[in-house]
């Protein structure tokens, strides 16, 4: 069974949330309504955004850009099974189902998120150092999503630090289905923990405690 | 005439005086051997706390005793201090002398225990500035967190004073270099810039960079971007 866990930490990042929770397409305009009414042969997929955007009569912003598929549906389609949510201070909150050999389990915070980092396959985070940190110690796959709201984002600078080393994927909330369908997460590399014994040999050394 | 100058010229007798302390203070590294000594640990909200937790957990128990001080507004930091020292005393054999001889029968193993003591503290002060506050009320939230961090300081009289980054922390440390300021006591300020600056310092960093003996970047972009940090790679 795999598994993916997605964790905001302390924080609350309900655009993530909604988006990963998601059964249906979230940009659905009225213009492509139309355009499945008025071209039956279209009624049964989503038609490819550059043909919408070629045909006379639509109005431009009746016209989405980009048209996400459901992240649960993109979820199954990769063989995952089970999808966890830690939502910590978010207002939103996906109600929990098991159906179709699919689980959806949601829960704000736990004293350690060990337990569901240990059982997960695949992770997707919100940029906070403690959540990408201990992640990556575990050598799971992570995908970070950058939190566009927070002003002065320098999780930012982590997380493009840590995807430069070869580390992790980052994306944002509207980038994240694109990421999840190309990425390839044999290419990530294993995480050096940090050494905090550098830091101990140092300080022992400046405040004299070193014989 | 004479009135007005007098005053004028000792205000700036005692502020030329008070610069030169501060350079002093700031600038004398003199390493005294010990056995031991008092640590004070500015603990932050989440990320901050964890990140100087796991540096704690590398020291020896020749720190002792800790105090932590976290904002009066932070409810996680304290459960997870909690958790950190419970996991120490369980690691730590001394504890369990300590424990076993609770009750000093003789000067000899009171002062024992005293070299192996391992008792820590939890202090509260007001936080200095809430995430995005307006710069206007936090220079007053933050004149407010001074004005209570120095009788704490007075009282706890650290030997070291180590943080990383929250708001919290800048109260603490100029308090504790006025401690010095004042020769009441020279206070080690060591600064631990967080893993997630790898590029730019934060706010506490750019003022702490002046004030503290040692300031430990996470970064080589760091350590060129400031010389006069030092650099040991990662380390948390």
């Amino acid at each position: 069974m795999k598994r993916v866990f997605v964790t905001v930490g302390s924080t609350s990042f309900d655009e993530l949330i909604t988006r990963v929770s998601a059964e249906e397409s979230l940009h659905v305009s009225v213009g492509v309504e139309r355009l499945r009414r008025a071209l039956p042969r279209f009624a049964c997929r989503s038609p490819p955004p550059t043909l919408l955007l070629a045909l006379p009569g639509f109005p431009d912003r009746s016209v989405p850009k980009e048209i996400p598929a459901a992240l649960l549906q993109i979820f199954r389609s990769l063989g995952y099974s089970q999808l966890t949510l830690q939502i910590g201070r978010g207002a939103v909150v996906p109600e929990p189902f098991s159906a179709d050999s699919f689980t959806l389990d949601v829960y704000r915070y736990k004293d350690s998120l060990r337990e569901d980092l240990e059982r997960a396959d695949l992770v997707i985070s919100h940029a906070g150092a403690g959540s990408c940190l201990e992640t990556l110690e575990k050598g799971k796959p992570l995908v970070v999503v950058i939190n566009e709201k927070l002003m002065n984002n320098h999780q930012l600078e982590l997380a493009k630090q840590l995807h430069k080393e070869g580390h992790l994927f980052y994306c944002t909330c509207s980038t994240l289905p694109g990421l999840l369908q190309s990425m390839d997460l044999s290419t990530l590399k294993c995480y050096p923990p940090g050494q905090p014994e550098k830091f101990s040999a140092f300080l022992d050394k400046v405040v004299g405690l070193q014989k | 005439m004479a009135c007005v100058l007098i005053p004028v010229v000792a205000a700036g007798a005692v502020a030329v005086v008070l610069v030169l302390r501060l350079w002093i203070v700031c600038r004398s590294q003199d390493v005294t051997p010990r056995e031991s000594l008092s640590l004070l640990v500015v603990a932050g909200s989440g990320g901050h706390t964890t990140e100087i937790l796991r540096l704690l957990g590398s020291l020896s128990s020749a720190y002792s005793p800790r105090h932590y001080v976290i904002a009066d507004t932070d409810k996680m930091s304290a459960d997870k201090i909690n958790s950190f020292e419970l996991d120490r005393a369980d690691r730590d054999p001394s504890t369990m002398f300590l424990q076993i001889y609770s009750a000093p029968v003789n000067k000899a193993v009171r002062e024992h225990s005293a070299v192996m003591d391992s008792r820590y503290y939890i202090h509260r002060i007001p936080r200095s500035r809430e995430v995005q506050q307006s710069w206007l009320s936090t220079v007053l939230t933050t004149l407010h967190s001074m004005w209570l961090s120095f009788p704490l300081i007075h009282q706890v009289k650290p030997d070291l004073v180590l943080c990383n980054g929250p708001g919290t922390c800048v109260p603490i440390c100029i308090a504790a270099l006025l401690l010095g300021i004042l020769g009441i006591k020279k206070v080690i300020i060591v600064y631990v810039e967080s893993i997630c600056r790898v590029e730019t310092l934060s706010l506490s960093g750019k003022i702490l960079i002046h004030l503290s003996d040692y300031f430990i970047v996470q970064w080589p972009t760091l350590k060129e971007k400031y010389p006069r940090s030092v650099y040991l790679g990662r380390i948390v």
